[in-house]
């Protein structure tokens, strides 16, 4: 039973292996026949696929939280998958990934937006703040406070857009009733429905009159 | 997403210019449909041409008229004191749409262009006409209820989703755009389409052609104006249906009035017929119900969306009323 002959898998495996071997062989003597030096060894050292790569994505300067990063992205990134998966800036949420839902809500030159739905290759330059961003050292912003002091989460997943929403609902001036506040952030959805608290939270930064 | 080429472009020629020498390149600005439509595959262009460096951005109030850059973003245009002034109807309609972080984003331009809700045209694995010409309709006999009941056709039966188009058709607003041929206006009632059978054609761009700027001609919609969009939750969410009504009034007399329906049909809905109907009459409930019906004359359901009909005389009558009380 342990014998090499009567495992068919193996056995298919080795023949398998060797054809695969000596086409493989076969084609890169033939392509070295025909192919200059140079890009052999280029091809060696897997530069056509980083030339290939660099040629997909486009530079990008952008400010995140006050620090300057000069990247280069495939222009198909998002500025949500950039933030978190490129700059590790995970504060950001991706909940839906369709603008639907406001947890990936960022501030873009002082405006908030949705990061999922706008790409970072349309970014050039801007000025980005993200819930890592709010906090004067281990000073809490005074949103971040308030929605600590009136529970405005559960889970917590939406908190961080609810957050960045908040304080631009108030900096537009749309904080002015516990409605309005309610229809301003009506893009921010919160599953596990601390819409009360968060309202509350709002309300108070508001009447604090704080700079924001 | 499937990888593309991004350019920007300085200018709205050469915009147009590179548009016209690629097959499948697409203008981008806000990107809030685009972006969405580009993730489920829905569309996948080789390359896209960013447009938001052009000069394309101001409200200019003008004489006889507001000209509207298509780059303005849609909370700039809702929140200018000037347009809450003199075309308040704009600003409700568009304070009525999508969350305030998507209306940051998205622009008068786009705002125009974006593509119907309808779930199957959003769906790759179910047959769209309007996604995939020929394939096949699977809302009608399918889940409909969001659907269009005004000049649906045995192709598409999808409903143009914007709210601010419908306060445009309602204000006979004008559309300027540039293409390769060079710059023309096409009337803002003319500009969406009935899908008939070529429901993948939205409206009467031309290929390559860019949106510049709409305008709206002075009115004395004013006053008595009111947008009430009926939808599943309070606030965003895309209108089951929607009246935009401008009244212009005289010691109780309409003078003139504005109708427009949003989530009726393929496009911007202007009801004329209730409009003429209105003209000359003294404001009354009444008379206001009169019209909702007469508007929702014609309407073909299609199962899910049978309360529309119902809905949308009731909308009509409302809008009407708050217009005339304010």
């Amino acid at each position: 039973m342990a014998s090499k002959k009567n495992n068919p898998k193996e056995v298919t495996e080795n023949d398998s292996n060797s054809r695969r071997d000596f086409i493989k062989k076969s084609g890169l003597f033939t392509a070295l026949a025909f192919t200059p030096p140079s890009l052999v060894m280029a091809s060696e050292n897997k530069w056509d696929e980083k030339i290939a790569e660099y040629l997909e994505t486009v530079p990008l300067s952008i400010e995140v939280n006050g620090k300057k990063h000069n990247l280069n992205i495939e222009p198909r990134t998002t500025l949500l998958d950039l933030l978190r998966e490129q700059l590790q800036l995970t504060g950001t949420k991706k909940g839906c990934d369709h603008g639907q839902c406001g947890a990936c809500t960022v501030h873009v030159n002082g405006t908030r937006i949705l990061s999922c739905l706008t790409l970072a290759s349309m970014q050039q330059n801007a000025q980005v703040t993200t819930i890592e961003g709010l906090s004067n050292g281990k000073k809490l912003h005074p949103m971040q406070e308030a929605f600590i002091k009136h529970d405005g989460f559960q889970c917590g997943y939406c908190t961080p857009g609810q957050i960045m929403s908040g304080i631009a609902c108030i900096k537009e001036g749309h904080a002015n009733s516990r409605e309005e506040i309610r229809e301003y952030m009506s893009g921010n959805i919160c599953r596990c429905g601390a819409y009360h608290n968060i309202v509350d939270a709002i309300t108070e930064v508001k009447e604090g009159g704080k700079e924001l | 997403m499937k990888n593309f080429q991004i350019i920007r472009a300085l200018s709205s020629r050469t915009a147009v210019t590179n548009i016209s020498k690629e097959k499948e390149a697409m203008f981008i600005a806000g990107g809030t449909n685009l972006v969405d439509l580009m993730k489920k595959n829905v569309v996948a262009p080789d390359k896209l041409i960013d447009i938001n460096g052009l000069d394309l951005k101001k409200i200019e109030f003008l004489k006889g008229k507001v000209s509207i850059g298509a780059l303005a973003k849609n909370s700039q245009v809702a929140e200018d004191a000037t347009i809450k002034e003199k075309h308040p109807l704009l600003s409700l309609a568009l304070a009525a749409g999508a969350s305030q972080q998507i209306r940051h984003m998205a622009t008068v331009g786009g705002n125009m262009l974006q593509k119907t809700r309808c779930s199957y045209y959003y769906n790759t694995d179910m047959p769209c006409n309007k996604r995939t010409p020929k394939s096949g309709c699977g809302a009608i006999g399918g889940s409909n209820r969001m659907h269009a009941v005004f000049g649906a056709s045995d192709s598409c039966i999808a409903v143009h989703p914007s709210d601010m188009c419908i306060a445009l058709a309602a204000l006979d607003a004008q559309v300027l755009v540039e293409g390769p041929k060079g710059k023309r206006q096409i009337k803002f009632t003319d500009f969406h389409r009935l899908p008939g059978n070529t429901p993948e054609k939205d409206n009467n761009l031309e290929a390559k052609e860019l949106i510049t700027a709409i305008e709206i001609p002075d009115h004395n919609f004013t006053k008595n104006i009111h947008y009430l969009k009926v939808r599943d939750r309070t606030s965003y969410a895309f209108a089951l249906v929607s009246v935009a009504a401008a009244l212009d009034l005289k010691n109780n007399v309409i003078k003139d009035v504005r109708l427009a329906m949003g989530g009726v049909a393929h496009k911007p809905w202007r009801l004329t017929e209730a409009e003429e109907f209105l003209k000359g009459k003294t404001v009354s409930e009444e008379i206001f119900r009169q019209a909702g019906d007469l508007a929702m004359k014609g309407a073909r359901t299609y199962g899910g969306n049978d309360f529309k009909i119902t809905l949308g005389a009731n909308t009509i009558t409302e809008a009407l009323i708050i217009a005339a009380s304010k």
